[in-house]
């Protein structure tokens, strides 16, 4: 994103002379250009001009020679005799000149701290600097001499300070450039935001009339270029725009002045020749990105083109690629028109016809291409380039031919070379669409009244021509604000220049709702009831992996392994989307005790991916229509199942032990109550059987949870061993997980039907029943609930109980029954006929036998 | 003179009253319930003097019944009451000592049964829910593998928006090399679209829940977070109602100094745009603004996209981070702590927040 250099923006705008990032960064921000970063000043501490007064050659016995100096480096900092004594190894610099010290305390770009130290038998109380040493450059000759780069000797005086002089305390601001806002990633843009957030002065160096030298008009002899777009995306040729000029006769040594590199990398950007450093310079003033060919190595014309199967292009950057058909080139003809590729238009040239170090005659390319196009090849690229980030945000298609002047301004002055009359403008831009604006448009949105003058005026500001004499006015946008197509991006400019802080705050009356679904509210109170029974509510990410699945011991045809796959995966070793919670449960489950935390319980709600085999991919659709509701249909059918889940995992300790006795390990039960609870708080009935297959849980230990239906909703039960031991789980562990969605689905959503409350005693009763080992105790439960009819209130069981006295093969189950009538104290021959029903039902239902 | 066996005359009021006065002695002699009893059968069990002289009424001529029934009554009942009190006396003295025998350390852990808790991200949620159920809204959910149309297209990111790009997405591989089209939602945003197209206008909605960027875990960024959308479309909404939705929520969040500001900036769902700010009174360092989410006006071509006609209805959307808001309010400063899943995270909140 754009660094601001102060001194580079104030050629744009007027700043005032104090300003800093910060203040900086205030004002653009009210204007929507937003702080990345405030980058540190490159030096800090005692940096000043030093006056060389005496230099003494000290050779060195590795060969070497020193130079002792005594150098002024102002009252201020001088020692007693008026002077410091410095340490310098370089030879560049003679008695008289002007250098740069860095004073002990001086901190030098790259955290390099100045101290004074002995070395070659002096105390050396400071350094002389060079170009390197102050980041100002890549100068291998030395120390900088002042007046050598370039300042008057009269303007200096020792013990001044160095910081402001070079420029080198400024700290740099960055700025994050929203993608509507292309024109803001150049000098120009951003002055002219500052202009608009606090009034000051404003130059447009981008409008032809405020150049020193005006761009002179396309002339028959300009360099040939064409433009033969055969593949247009969406119908817009890929250039529209392509001007050419030409500078001869440049001194190929011609250096970039410090000036430039400065500000180069100030704004981010390394210093590399001065053909290049020109047109990366003008690409940041005004935002328009440029290329600098070697005239000798391009043969006309220059052919804009999409790219053929098959073709390839070592760009810059030394990579060999291969051209896709969408790709726009620029190529030239050295064998038949467009034989040779130059470059990728408008992302990055190609190695051949590079300006090198023997360069002369420069061809310099300012060119307009379609957005969509840039983008596209910047992405299949992946070369997010200076003039990509432009191209693909929109630049000002007016632009061009200023900022080739610019440009060859610049490489006449600097290098030396002369203009060449040959100008080419390829132009077949088309103005901006006008749009129509109610004038009361912004007021009615914004909720602030603006007058139709506010309006107006605004986006005049903003360099709009506004026509219309009524209410509706015709508002033309300026070239460099592609983003106004609609009238409510023209309210946004309106309120954004007039100040996000006048928008009253105004909380509307909804129309009323009807409170949470109830979904939304069986949700909350699973999650509260889990939490009031001792689970602890947790959150996985989704992201799982075959291994596991394969943990979980899941058999290869389980709907829980048709798992969608993401394409883009953050780890490669986790690239499917979860189709239950346990998979991701049980690893948060394992860090905890991993962490030392062995009574573990935890659950989680979240939804799970269940994708249909052969599902159609969604449809493409435009943006801005409502889809037919055929379209629809195919949207939601591309979309997969996603149900809500609840799952829990139990280990350790159940109830911890105390002072009060032992405590209770988690098992198969604490986890078939947590799911039964679950479907308690849901409001729905569900049976529980045995299931001796499902995976991860223990073959007889898991029970099936379904709907009166027989719908599977869920298990419960302890953890298979297998899966406990690869998981390094506490034995005995216990899992449980439900289908939600399911459960909440089969609620009726009828209110509940409340049974009067009898206050008549109750009779109590128990029973004792021996049966077969493998009757499962919900039989016998339903046997007794059958055989006590309809004055059973309650039967619990209350005792298992299997050894000698019941015999080989069976146990006794004991039942604590009570009973109630809704309208009289039952007698004794209730209790009776209750009883003996109850023994009969058990008896005939389960072979049951009353123990004695 | 009285005898064990025959008692006191009871027409002899001088004997009758000093067998009252040995009963009375003898009651506030005894020393314990034990011995209490013992007084108790002595001075009013069937050989007592006073049950035998009761007894011997009976015998005596008529008119003398009478006289000697009033002689008894009144004595016999001065007796039972002194024994009871002394009963309520003694049973009071004994009880405080049993209580004392049977105290316990009440500093003793009682934690018999674990305590469990929720997520604080779902439980900032649901408060989140709560405000705007009570401004009347209502709270819509949405699918988190999503068609690209309805996390993109739909909201006014063209397939080559930059903005597009810059939203880190994850993409779901399709079937045989084909693209599926499918994303792990970038943001919320797109159950505003499903909404629109679903409930249609006047709609007032705030959409929590788990959005997916392709951020690596560290301590301010995780690739599965948390997200509320609020979206407002009726007739005559303005960017002012905006703002006073988000102070109201503001407060409810952060209390009665918070507020927001706005500045201006983009994005394709909204335009205007605008990012905003809290005020926050807590902040490190002193109080001062904290980036808290985006908004704006919904952009026509969002309302287009759910058959909604712009020139009729205005709406205003927004959005904000769960973990931002959940981290400021706690003082949280390590994300690692919200998504690892590590109890001692989660009990610190219990069940409400």
């Amino acid at each position: 994103m754009p660094r601001i250099v102060k001194d580079w923006l104030g050629e744009h705008v007027e700043l005032p002379a104090d300003l800093t990032a910060v203040r900086l960064a205030e004002a653009l921000v009210k204007v929507g250009l937003e702080e990345e970063e405030i980058h540190p000043a490159a030096v800090t501490g005692p940096l000043v001009v030093g006056r060389v007064l005496e230099l003494t050659p000290e050779p060195q016995k590795n060969g070497k020679t020193i130079n002792w100096c005594r150098v002024d480096v102002g009252p201020e900092h001088n020692d007693a005799e008026g002077a410091r004594g410095i340490v310098c190894g370089a030879h560049n610099f003679a008695v008289g000149d002007l250098v740069v010290v860095s004073l002990p305390g001086t901190v030098l770009p790259g955290g390099f701290a100045i101290a004074a130290r002995k070395t070659y038998g002096h105390v050396s109380d400071g350094m002389i600097c060079s170009v390197r040493e102050l980041g100002t450059g890549e100068d291998h000759d030395g120390i900088l001499v002042l007046t050598r780069a370039g300042f008057d000797a009269a303007d200096l005086t020792p013990g001044q300070d160095a910081i402001a002089l070079l420029g080198l305390g400024d700290e740099v601001l960055e700025i994050n450039v929203t993608p509507d806002r292309g024109y803001a990633f150049s000098y120009r843009g951003v002055a002219r935001e500052y202009a608009h957030s606090t009034g000051a002065r404003f130059t447009d160096r981008g409008l032809a009339e405020n150049l020193t030298t005006p761009p002179p008009a396309a002339t028959a002899d300009g360099f040939a270029v064409q433009v033969d777009d055969a593949a247009p995306i969406h119908g817009v040729a890929g250039c529209d725009r392509f001007v050419t000029r030409i500078v001869r006769g440049i001194d190929p040594a011609a250096p970039t002045p410090d000036w430039m590199k400065r500000r180069l990398e100030g704004s981010g950007m390394r210093a590399i020749s001065l053909a290049v450093d020109v047109t990366n310079y003008v690409m940041l003033d005004l935002g328009q990105p440029l290329h600098a060919y070697d005239l000798a190595r391009v043969a006309a014309p220059i052919v804009v083109r999409r790219a053929t199967a098959g073709e390839r292009l070592t760009t810059l950057d030394d990579a060999d690629r291969a051209l896709d058909p969408q790709d726009l080139l620029i190529t030239d003809s050295p064998a038949g028109a467009g034989s040779r590729v130059l470059g990728l238009a408008g992302v990055m040239g190609g190695a051949s016809s590079e300006v090198s170090a023997t360069t002369t005659d420069v061809l310099v390319e300012a060119a307009h291409f379609d957005p969509i196009t840039v983008a596209r090849t910047a992405r299949r690229h992946r070369l997010p380039s200076e003039a990509a980030k432009r191209f693909e945000r929109g630049v000002d298609p007016r632009l061009a031919a200023v900022a080739a002047q610019r440009v060859v301004d610049l490489l006449v002055e600097l290098g030396g070379g002369t203009a060449d009359p040959a100008v080419g403008d390829l132009d077949s831009t088309s103005p901006a669409a006008p749009i129509r604006l109610d004038a009361s448009l912004p007021t009615r949105l914004v909720g602030v009244d603006y007058s139709r003058e506010q309006v107006v005026g605004t986006l005049e500001q903003i360099g709009c021509t506004v026509d219309g004499a009524d209410e509706t006015l015709v508002v033309t946008p300026p070239s460099w604000r592609p983003d106004l197509t609609e009238p409510a991006t023209l309210v946004e400019e309106v309120v954004r220049i007039q100040g996000y802080d006048q928008i009253p705050s105004t909380l509307p009356a909804a129309r009323g709702g009807r409170g949470l679904t109830p979904e939304q509210r069986i949700r909350r109170s699973v999650a509260r009831s889990l939490a009031e029974a001792g689970l602890v509510e947790v959150l996985s990410y989704p992201f799982v992996s075959t291994a596991d699945l394969d943990a979980l011991g899941l058999p290869a045809d389980d709907v829980r392994r048709a798992t969608l796959r993401l394409a883009n995966p953050l780890a490669d070793d986790k690239p499917l989307l979860r189709a239950d919670l346990l998979v991701a449960l049980l690893d948060t489950a394992r860090r905890n005790v991993s962490r030392g935390l062995t009574d573990v319980a935890v659950f989680e709600i979240g939804q799970v991916t269940r994708p249909v085999a052969g599902a159609p991919a969604a449809p493409s659709l435009p943006v801005g229509e409502r889809p037919s509701d055929a379209e629809l249909d195919a949207l939601a059918a591309a979309v997969p199942a996603q149900p809500r889940h609840v799952a829990g995992v139990l280990a350790g300790a159940a109830e911890p032990a105390g002072w009060w006795g032992r405590g209770r390990a988690a098992d198969w039960a604490d986890a078939l109550d947590a799911a039964r609870l679950v479907a308690e708080r849901v409001g729905v009935e569900v049976t529980v059987g045995p299931d001796t297959t499902t995976m991860p849980w223990h073959p007889g230990r898991c029970a099936a949870l379904a709907l009166p239906d027989g719908t599977v909703v869920g298990h419960a039960g302890e953890l298979h061993p297998k899966v406990v031991e690869r998981l390094s789980l506490p034995a005995r562990s216990a899992a449980f997980e439900l289908d939600l969605s399911a459960l909440v689905a089969a609620t009726t959503g009828e209110p509940v039907t409340a049974a009067p409350v009898s206050a008549f005693p109750a009779a109590k009763e128990d029973f004792a029943f021996v049966v077969d080992a493998g009757v499962p105790a919900a039989d016998v439960h339903a046997a007794v609930v059958a055989g006590a009819g309809p004055l059973l209130e309650e039967a619990r069981l209350f005792d298992v109980f299997t050894g000698e006295q019941v015999g080989e093969g069976k146990k006794s189950l004991a039942y604590s029954v009570r009973l109630r009538a809704a309208d009289r104290t039952l007698s004794a021959d209730d209790v009776r006929a209750v009883r003996d029903g109850v023994v009969t039902a058990a008896a005939d239902r389960v072979g049951a036998v009353l123990r004695g | 003179m009285s005898t064990p066996e025959n008692g006191p005359d009871p027409l002899d009021v001088a004997a009758l009253d000093d067998a009252v006065a040995a009963a009375l002695a003898d009651v506030a002699a005894a020393g314990d319930l034990d011995a209490l009893k013992a007084v108790r059968t002595q001075h009013t069990g069937d050989k007592s003097p006073l049950a035998l002289a009761n007894r011997a009424i009976g015998a005596l001529p008529g008119p003398d019944k009478a006289a000697a029934g009033k002689n008894i009554g009144p004595r016999r009942g001065q007796v039972a009451k002194a024994l009871a009190a002394r009963a309520a006396e003694l049973e009071a003295e004994r009880d405080e000592r049993v209580l004392v025998t049977e105290a316990v350390d009440v500093t003793l852990p009682t934690s018999r049964r674990p305590v469990g808790a929720r997520h604080p991200i779902e439980l900032v949620q649901e408060r989140i829910a709560d405000f705007f159920v009570g401004l009347g809204w209502e709270i819509a959910d949405g699918p988190e593998v999503e068609a690209e149309w309805f996390n993109f297209d739909a909201l006014n990111f063209a397939p080559d928006h930059p903005a597009r790009q810059m939203q880190d997405t994850f993409y779901v591989e399709g079937q045989g090399g084909e693209p599926s089209n499918l994303v792990l939602r970038t943001h919320t945003s797109p159950v505003q679209a499903r909404s629109l197209i679903e409930r249609g206008v006047p709609l007032y909605i705030a959409c929590p829940g788990k959005v997916f960027r392709t951020d690596a875990l560290d301590a301010t960024h995780t690739p599965v977070f948390h997200q509320v959308e609020g979206l407002a479309v009726d007739k005559g909404l303005t960017m002012a109602n905006l703002v006073g939705t988000l102070d109201a929520f503001a407060r409810a969040m952060f209390g009665p100094e918070a507020r927001t500001r706005l500045r201006p900036s983009f994005f394709p769902f909204t335009e205007p745009s605008a990012e905003m700010d809290l005020w926050f009174p807590q902040k490190k360092g002193g109080p001062g603004w904290i980036e808290w989410g985006g908004c704006g006006m919904v952009n026509p071509n969002v309302l287009r996209a759910a058959g909604v006609d712009p020139e009729e209805y205005s709406g205003f959307a927004f959005g904000m981070g769960i973990e931002r808001t959940l981290m400021l309010r706690h003082s949280i400063s390590d994300m690692h702590d919200i998504v690892e899943g590590d109890v001692r995270f989660s009990t610190q909140f219990g069940t409400e927040i």
